[in-house]
């Protein structure tokens, strides 16, 4: 559920769009979040909060709503509230427990207990790996639904001949996170749940495991034409198990509303179901309103004001997001972002791995070579600082090649012989520029009428005949040469 | 003066709460809840500008419980309790559409 606002959708370098009837239709769309969180117990009750247990083991008198019982706020539900909303830059207000009134079996006590018009966490950010940046309108804390299961049919509610129902997660945290509607791509899409579930897992939040349900996504998709402001109507698609779905599910949807439109017709605000095997979403439900659902503030429930000194406290533990995590790393490499290399080392977690061996000395761009391509293995295989700078100045040396420094890297995983060591074993040498001079003359004298084009010919042509000279100088020096040694020479020979 | 509250809207609150109510069960309680509305506003013609809102009678706050496990309930006593299980969960008849 979203409490009203007047949302504003935000420029993005890029924006899908989707010709239907002679109209340009472009996307707009804001992610709705569930990541249930990291604690021991329920979110009102000391059930335990554990994935894959025996079905309704993991129950008490509070998660059956029996009559008497009286909910109690999870403190630590409130921390991990609160580091979320530290980590998105959001502001922490102080937060009223309100009560969902529906019928449905998923829910035992005939409500669920949530946060309404005022949210625990409001108005942050996220910055996404490819440089855009989505706006968070709110975070609230609820408590998760029991797990149903359709018997009969086709496994949905629709034909489906009974349910059956487990009530271990049943009262799990949840942390519900609203976007604005700041998402413009399919791709945007993805990159924001990736990029919402490092966050998550940075800050311990949240296991972040979409397989188990700890993470799940609902897309509110519109689409309007391109160059009007007003926003269209949206529709709610849920069940995206996965960030491949996810970005189907908006295409299709986008798709199908513009589509709709162009035929003169109208979208109904609906909630809709992806089916990830047809690759369509289908109307679930017509969209409920807020006032149907009847919200009042929980009685049984006191508000939280969380004391200032404690979130200061949460904040000073909190490690560095990986947002700041890509900007340390481009700081020290000196790399403008986006960098899909400095993403890519910050994602898998080797950022201290690369920021230690430049700051023991090492070649920048060769150390993000071989931490991002190198040193990517099974299990993140990881070297010294001191002896990665080792190797790589053996490199900017000329000591060794691209490819002999990437062989000796590869035995210097597991190994605690030096870089130099491991390259004398392999019979690895430095040729000395003399040899190698001689052997770019010797190459040159062997195919005149090449060099006479490489001479004087075109940026292409130079470019394609790079090659052909340095693979020659390769094959000559069994491997041996530098291949940028070797394209530097050949301009100096060539007069360039 | 607009009808503070209508019959529709009774009858839509009560479909809401699944209240299966009578047409003289209607009527009554329109006529009842549109003077508790009119209560209401007594109240908000008063000037509380300077009240801060309040979202429960207590002035506490912050009552809190440490995330430790406690005791869970018997799973075949609970199921026992319910009037149909299966396969160690609740046994419940297909609701078409969804909430509310």
């Amino acid at each position: 559920m979203t409490a009203p606002t007047a949302p504003t959708t935000i420029d993005s370098d890029e924006v899908f769009t989707v010709e239907a009837g002679g109209t340009t239709f472009e996307l707009v769309c804001g992610l709705e979040v569930h990541a249930e969180l990291a604690t021991a117990t329920k979110m009102f009750s000391g059930a335990p909060n554990r994935f894959g247990d025996e079905p309704n083991t993991n129950v008490d008198p509070v998660t059956l709503g029996l009559p008497g019982t009286l909910p109690v706020v999870n403190e630590r539900a409130i921390e991990l509230a609160i580091r979320f909303g530290l980590a998105v830059g959001a502001e922490i207000r102080p937060s009223v427990f309100a009560r969902k009134n529906y019928f449905y079996p998923d829910m035992p006590k005939d409500f669920q207990i949530s946060q309404y018009d005022q949210p625990i966490v409001v108005d942050g950010s996220i910055e996404l790996p490819g440089g855009h940046v989505v706006g968070l309108e709110r975070a609230h804390l609820e408590e998760d639904t029991g797990k149903s299961t359709h018997v009969g049919g086709d496994g949905r509610i629709t034909g489906a001949e009974y349910s059956l129902v487990d009530y271990n997660r049943a009262g799990v945290p949840l942390l519900e996170i609203v976007s604005r509607p700041h998402v413009r791509t399919p791709e945007q899409a993805r990159q924001y749940v990736a990029e919402l579930r490092a966050v998550l897992v940075a800050a311990g939040v949240s296991d972040g495991k979409m397989e188990e349900g700890s993470l799940r996504v609902d897309a509110n998709v519109s689409v309007r034409p391109v160059g009007t402001d007003a926003l269209g109507t949206r529709c709610e698609i849920k069940n995206l198990n996965s960030l491949r779905s996810l970005g189907r599910a908006i295409e299709y949807e986008a798709r199908r509303q513009a589509d709709l439109i162009a035929a003169g017709e109208r979208v109904e605000q609906q909630t809709r179901h992806w089916d990830e095997d047809s690759g369509r979403t289908s109307k679930m439900r017509s969209k409920e309103e807020a006032d149907d659902y009847r919200y009042f503030p929980e009685p049984d429930l006191l508000p939280v004001t969380p004391d200032p000194a404690w979130i200061d406290a949460i904040g000073a533990a909190l490690p560095p997001m990986p947002a700041a995590r890509r900007r340390a790393v481009a700081d020290a490499a000196g790399v403008v972002l986006p960098d899909e290399t400095v993403a890519l080392i910050v994602e898998r977690g080797q950022d201290s791995q690369a920021l230690d061996a430049i700051t023991a000395g090492a070649d920048a761009a060769r150390v993000l070579v071989h931490v991002s391509q190198n040193l990517a293995g099974e299990g993140g295989a990881s070297v010294a600082p001191d002896r990665l700078a080792a190797l790589i100045a053996l490199e900017t040396s000329g000591a060794l090649t691209a490819t002999q420094a990437k062989a000796v890297l590869a035995e210097m995983v597991g190994s605690d012989a030096t870089p130099e060591e491991i390259a004398a074993a392999k019979g690895f040498e430095a040729m000395d520029t003399g040899a190698l001079e001689a052997m770019v003359d010797e190459v040159i004298a062997a195919h005149p009428d090449e060099w006479e084009t490489f001479r004087t010919g075109d940026d292409k042509a130079r470019g394609k005949l790079t090659g052909f000279f340095v693979g020659q100088v390769m094959r000559a020096s069994r491997g041996q040469a530098d291949g940028k040694a070797v394209t530097d020479l050949l301009r100096r020979r060539s007069g360039a | 003066m607009a009808e503070r509250i209508t019959r529709d809207d009774v009858a839509k609150v009560a479909q809401l709460a699944r209240l299966a109510l009578t047409d003289d069960e209607l009527d009554t309680f329109t006529g009842q809840l549109a003077a508790v509305l009119e209560h209401a506003e007594d109240v908000a013609a008063l000037d509380l500008a300077d009240v801060a809102p309040t979202a429960h009678p207590l002035q506490l706050g912050n009552v809190l419980r440490p995330d430790v496990v406690g005791p869970t309930l018997d799973r075949d006593e609970v199921l026992a309790a319910a009037p149909s299980a299966e396969d160690g969960r609740f046994r419940v008849p297909t609701i078409l559409g969804e909430a509310p």
